[in-house]
């Protein structure tokens, strides 16, 4: 009964915030509430603890099926041998000390009608309010031939863990004067940056062990994110070890492999890969798709200034799953659209209007150990909520010396740091 | 007179209204403004390093002055005339300093929400570095920081009172950054700051920046 009163009670603020109306301050006094989290990543973790640690009397649990967490992030540089997959693996235990409950569960179900979610492992769990930071999806199917069981000959390695360790492993036992291929995705796709600071981590690699070889780009885009940037590093660093080809040369790129015959075709070529990096399209989570969160493009969206569903009401969904309009799907990204997610939990759960939200990107890419790019944005909501809107921001200058690439690498280490301490910290 | 009174009174009501309009409405809070820089800088402000500084416990004149710099790239006649401009800064000191990405940052700020940013992280408490360092050289670091620091970097550095940086407990690599920078010409400093660096260098060589580096860091 009090659940059912605090909840048309938290119906009539969200009414209330439409018409401009302000806070009901007596829903402070309102029984313990209860915000579920699915997810133990960058999204799921950071609101977790900002929701707790901005009003402590919140029930907070996060569902999440792993027991560690390899982040994204720095995983190409384990892909390219100089770091070890150890450094980028994080357990939970810390979560207890925020005042924050794991369930280490699959969320198998959602009911936003009834505010439960159930587990594989068959527990219900209430909410009040509930964040998806549930990840992406791979569409294996849109490359013939793709599938789960195909990505353990030709990994994507696009969610980290066994996948970025499989990639390493092939590296490490392929001839040298191979070819290695990488189909990078087409848009939108977690993480832009991704595929090509991977390949500058692959032939750093290669440099170093199999100078003969060489690695191919199929892209299934026109143009990417820093490409100026990366074609001048893959240049300065690798000569022509790197090819980029872009979408309008080959058909659209990667359709079809053959785990067989270890062939990867585009519409024009087949290349025999020593090893193949296949990156498919991209959705968000099967979890999200199946509680009704997505759109026909397959994300879902929601209000960017609170990241409330705009299919289900009191869910809200952050990270690379949501459609940010305005914003990439980066970690940081995801980070800063949990911390403006969990205010305005904070504030609606207390009756009151969310603040005015800030939202920035920080992203680094490794191009070899001593050169680094970024691309950073601080960004505000538009005044019709139809975007984030950057206000400035912008990608490492073309003509930066060789000192200021270096020491970007060193300040994407301490990105990864205090990234990483925010979360399991 | 009558009619100049009125007109007076309609005149301080809009004043007053367009500074409400202005101040109010679109402005973050400083937890919001300042959670979007912690992701670098760490969580509170406190840098896991190895080479983003802690911003927490800065000096909040010291940060609208880097802020500025960084937003402005270094362009003195904009920010002389922002500097004046603002009675809120007219302690700002303006030197010219290089980034990697800061200066690309700041322009996403507005000055009140530097002033805002400023205040926020100077107010929260500064935590030192834990990392190793060379005890002999930072004897000696010691020993040169007394003579050709102190008197500005108070405390042994660790001072925010001064509103110059704070040196004590940051991370290495940075402090290294900063003293290349001072060194290239990169960064510019008061007049009085150079002197003794050059004093120092004079006295003690190439390995004077070294050591003072190192009594920094181990500095609590």
């Amino acid at each position: 009964m009090i659940n059912l009163n605090r909840r048309s009670f938290l119906k009539a603020t969200s009414g209330a915030l439409a018409t401009g109306s302000l806070g009901f301050p007596f829903l402070a006094s309102a029984a313990k509430k209860r915000v579920v989290v699915v997810g133990g990543g960058v999204g799921g973790l950071i609101a977790a603890r900002y929701i707790s640690k901005g009003d402590s009397s919140v029930e907070v649990t996060i569902v999440e099926p792993k027991t560690h967490h390899h982040t994204c992030f720095m995983s190409n540089e384990v892909i390219g041998g100089d770091r070890d997959i150890s450094t980028i693996k994080f357990g939970y235990d810390n979560l207890a000390s925020h005042g924050i409950k794991l369930v280490q569960d699959m969320v198998t179900e959602v009911d936003a009608e009834a505010h439960k979610v159930k587990t594989a492992g068959g527990t219900t769990l209430e909410y009040d309010r509930l964040v998806m930071s549930p990840g992406i999806s791979l569409k294996y199917g849109s490359i013939e031939g793709y599938s789960e069981e195909a990505a353990e000959i030709m990994p994507h390695s696009w969610i980290a863990g066994s996948q970025t360790a499989l990639l390493r492993k092939q590296l490490e036992s392929m001839e040298d004067g191979g070819l290695v291929v990488i189909a990078a995705p087409p848009n939108p796709f977690r993480c832009p940056p991704g595929p090509y600071e991977r390949a500058a981590q692959i032939a750093h690699h290669l440099k170093h062990n199999k100078p003969k070889s060489k690695l191919l780009i199929l892209d299934a885009k026109d143009k990417f994110s820093k490409q100026d940037l990366f074609m001048q590093g893959y240049k300065d660093v690798y000569g022509e070890m790197i090819e980029w080809v872009a979408a309008a040369d080959t058909g659209g790129g990667v359709k079809s492999v053959d785990t067989k015959t270890m062939t990867v075709s585009t519409d024009f070529d087949d290349h025999k890969v020593a090893v193949a990096n296949i990156i498919p399209a991209q959705k968000a989570a099967t979890i999200a798709q199946d509680a009704g969160l997505t759109d026909d493009s397959g994300w879902c969206p929601v209000d960017l200034g609170t990241f409330e569903s705009k299919k289900h009401k009191d869910i809200h969904v952050i990270g690379d799953a949501s459609i940010a309009t305005g914003m990439p799907k980066s970690g940081y990204a995801a980070s800063t659209q949990a911390k403006v997610c969990a205010a305005s939990i904070v504030a609606l759960l207390n009756g009151k209007e969310p603040g005015t939200a800030s939202y920035a990107n920080a992203c680094y890419s490794l191009i070899a150990p001593d050169y680094g790019i970024s691309v950073v944005a601080v960004y505000a909501l538009a005044e019709d909520r139809s975007e984030i809107k950057k206000l400035g921001g912008g990608l490492t200058p073309m003509d930066a010396t060789a000192e200021a690439r270096a020491r970007e690498v060193q300040y994407a280490y301490s990105w990864f740091n205090n990234m990483t301490a925010e979360m399991f910290g | 007179m009558f009619n100049d009174h009125i007109l007076a009174i309609l005149l301080t009501f809009l004043i007053g209204v367009s500074f409400a309009s202005n101040a109010t409405a679109d402005v973050a809070s400083p937890e919001m403004l300042a959670n979007t820089c912690l992701g670098c800088h760490g969580p509170a402000g406190i840098s896991q390093g190895p080479a983003t500084p802690t911003i927490s416990g800065m000096s909040e004149l010291y940060i609208i002055g880097a802020m500025l710099a960084y937003k402005y790239d270094n362009d003195e006649d904009k920010i002389d005339e922002i500097i004046e401009a603002d009675v809120d800064f007219e302690d700002v000191e303006f030197f010219a300093r290089i980034s990697t990405v800061m200066n690309r940052i700041a322009q996403g700020y507005t000055e009140e929400e530097i002033k805002i940013l400023a205040k926020h992280f100077a107010e929260l408490p500064f935590e030192s570095a834990q990392q190793s360092v060379n005890a002999d050289q930072a004897k000696t670091g010691a020993k040169l920081h007394e003579t050709h620091c102190e008197k500005c970097h108070e405390e042994g550095g660790s001072s925010a009172e001064d509103d110059a940086g704070v040196l004590a407990g940051q991370w290495v690599p940075y402090l290294e950054y900063t003293m290349a920078d001072f060194a290239s010409g990169d960064r510019d400093m008061p007049k009085k700051m150079k002197k003794q660096m050059e004093e120092a260098h004079t006295a003690n060589g190439d390995d004077a920046m070294r050591d003072l580096i190192q009594f920094y860091a181990n500095k609590k």
